[in-house]
């Protein structure tokens, strides 16, 4: 497993995102606390991705590529605000 | 999360870098040319007619399909940026990875390859973009990304002041000489900090980068610098504990961290 950050999600949210995920803002359910993909933690390993919050840990994003889709959740954001245009 | 709770999700931020518009998608890639970087690295040339062009700081991924349809992707930082279609790679050896060898010892000049990108908006510089001064700081490998920024900003003319905080094992192991060489005299202030073996007649033994050669060679905290981080985890997360050690205002830093691949 690697732990990364945000900036490694960049291709692969492109389409659940837009063209710029990583800097898209997302307000964590845990702590309250906002900010863009690219700072959050990501632990990724074979199967998909993690993100988490810097600061209290909250999973927000989850990535997994099956063989015929991409799944992606978002557990732990309360809002997303797409990039500017 | 480091920005500052307006309670307003929808918010734009004063820190987020404009955009180029360049959307991210899938090219055809042509190997144009490769030699060695480094002993453990090499330097790849892509011709992707199809490339919109990248800020300096903006990373691709590439995807490699095996004949029995097995896929890897990987990220790789870009060193070069602009309009043209000729990206400049340097991919670093991982052992026991599973893309990183192929590209340093295995892929050849005609080979194909598809890449995705240009990605991540918030890793990039722009020239003009901020009158405060920009402090580099590359971890080995981490000098990829940086190495654009540096060249687009040698290139511009751009004004700001510039330093690069260049940490290394060995000299042997540095990237981009020539490209560093061109943006020392664009008014680059460099600092190599070499770990494991000094060069020839140095002055300064090596040693592991610490807080107080960290401290000496950035901009100091009040000269309110906008600082780009790129290396490994470790690396990234050591410099930043320090910089907010030293007085830094770490909120809007740029970090890119890399694990093995």
């Amino acid at each position: 497993m690697s732990t990364l950050d945000g900036n490694a999600l960049a291709g692969p949210l492109t389409e659940v995102l837009g063209p710029d995920p990583t800097l898209a803002v997302l307000r964590c359910t845990g702590c309250g606390s906002l900010g863009v993909l690219a700072v959050t933690r990501v632990y990724a390993t074979a199967m998909g991705a993690v993100a988490r919050c810097r600061d209290c840990d909250t999973v927000l994003v989850t990535l997994v590529d099956t063989p015929d889709r991409r799944w992606v959740g978002l557990p732990g954001a309360r809002a997303v605000a797409a990039p500017p245009a | 999360m480091t920005l500052p709770d307006t309670g307003l999700e929808a918010q734009r931020t004063p820190s987020t870098p404009a955009r180029s518009g360049r959307r991210p998608a899938w090219h055809p890639a042509t190997v144009a040319s490769v030699a060695p970087e480094t002993p453990n690295a090499r330097r790849i040339v892509l011709d992707v007619p199809t490339w919109p062009g990248n800020d300096p700081g903006q990373h691709l991924d590439v995807r490699l399909t095996a004949e029995d349809g097995y896929q890897a992707s990987r990220s790789y930082s870009i060193a070069s940026s602009g309009d043209g279609t000729s990206v400049l790679l340097a991919v670093d050896r991982v052992e026991g990875g599973e893309v990183s060898p192929f590209l340093v010892d295995a892929v050849e000049v005609g080979d194909a390859l598809e890449v995705h990108g240009p990605l991540g908006g918030w890793f990039v510089w722009h020239p003009g973009a901020t009158d405060r001064p920009v402090q580099l700081i590359a971890g080995g490998s981490g000098i990829v990304p940086l190495a654009a920024i540096a060249g687009a900003h040698a290139d511009a003319g751009d004004a700001a002041p510039f330093r690069l905080l260049y940490a290394v094992r060995t000299p042997e192991d540095v990237f981009f000489r020539p490209e560093l060489a061109r943006a020392e005299a664009a008014g680059i202030e460099v600092t190599h900090v070499y770990s494991r073996t000094a060069p020839a007649g140095s002055t300064v033994p090596a040693g592991r980068l610490t807080k107080e050669s960290l401290a000496a060679a950035v901009f100091p905290p009040d000269a309110g610098a906008l600082v780009y981080v790129c290396g490994s985890t470790p690396f990234v997360e050591q410099v930043l504990r320090w910089l907010g050690e030293l007085g830094h205002d770490t909120t809007d830093v740029r970090a890119e961290r890399f694990g093995g691949s």
